[in-house]
């Protein structure tokens, strides 16, 4: 490298700062899809919201049905809508939804034998991991310790 | 010797698994009602407006319900297939028009032909939603008693027609 060190720590923090800013730029909001939807309350109103944003668009997958111009995502909105108002719990619209699509309707899969794997996975592996990892640096002081010359 | 086996070991479990991935399809979403009874309905026929079709329209014999759109391209290329079929009496077809106009794909049929028995005309796709359909072309198989069976999202191929046809076999 021909150029002052300072150049080389100051270049970095520009490169390391425009990629923070690039990841930054990368989350984008979503709006919902605005309509007119009548409530009797504003409770009933905030379940819509919830559910309708925890419910997978089965046609624009990663999107949820309060996001989704799909009009399969509309035909949904509305049977949670008539669903609420009818006064069915938070419950009975997961349980209708998940009768006719099966889990992945919902962006959070519950927690069965079968998505056992999925949750805790990850943390198993971290932990295999570090457990790993520690073993190798107590090998190495360990071996490190042995070859330090007596001062 | 065990520290340079077992990365590797690791490294092509991993890659077992992703190879696996790849050849599957992440949009394809498993049914949840094979196995279950048909939903209960009420719909018009396709072509008679003042004909009611029920679920014991579906019920006697094994069926394939298969989910059609004129708005649908991949429908027009599993249809000479269901043609052919129709005409080989190979299975009863029984059609769900799905979100659609009706004089519009009553002209479709005219022109491409129709191998179905009956059509149910489902323009808000209360059928559809119940039966847990997201797109079509998609072809659910029902036994006599009214039981889904086998559903398979997508265009009906020759090689999809086999896995069915051994599938019916099976029954």
């Amino acid at each position: 490298m021909i150029w002052p060190r300072t150049w080389q720590t100051n270049n970095m923090r520009i490169v390391a700062l425009l990629l923070l800013c690039c990841a930054l730029s990368g989350v984008q909001a979503q709006g919902s899809v605005f309509e007119e939807r009548e409530f009797e309350t504003i409770d009933q109103e905030r379940r819509f919201r919830n559910l309708t944003n925890e419910l997978r668009c089965l046609v624009c997958q990663n999107q949820s049905i309060a996001d989704s111009n799909a009009e399969l995502a509309a035909q949904l909105r509305g049977e949670v809508h008539t669903m609420i108002l009818a006064g069915k719990s938070d419950a009975d619209v997961v349980d209708f939804m998940v009768a006719r699509y099966g889990d992945y309707v919902l962006f959070n899969p519950p927690v069965k034998n079968t998505t056992v794997l999925l949750w805790f996975g990850p943390f198993v592996v971290l932990g295999l991991a570090l457990i790993y990892l520690f073993r190798q640096i107590r090998n190495h002081r360990e071996s490190l310790s042995k070859i330090t010359p007596p001062s | 010797m065990i520290r340079v086996v077992l990365p590797l070991v690791i490294f092509l479990m991993i890659v077992g698994f992703l190879a696996a991935g790849l050849y599957r399809d992440p949009r394809l979403v498993p049914s949840p009602l094979i196995g279950k009874p048909a939903p209960a309905f009420s719909l018009s026929a396709l072509r008679d407006a003042d004909r009611q079709l029920t679920l014991a329209d579906l019920k006697g014999q094994p069926v394939l319900l298969n989910v059609w759109a004129t708005w649908c391209a991949a429908c027009r290329a599993e249809h000479p297939l269901l043609m052919e079929l129709a005409h080989r009496r190979e299975i009863a077809i029984y059609g769900l028009n799905y979100r659609d106009d009706r004089k519009a794909a009553i002209a479709w049929l005219g022109q491409l032909g129709d191998p179905y028995r009956a059509n149910i005309y489902d323009p808000q796709g209360i059928l559809a939603l119940d039966l847990g359909v997201y797109g079509a072309p998609e072809t659910f198989v029902l036994d006599a008693q009214g039981i889904i069976t086998y559903k398979h999202v997508g265009v009906l191929t020759p090689d999809v027609w086999r896995d069915l046809a051994t599938h019916l076999a099976d029954q």
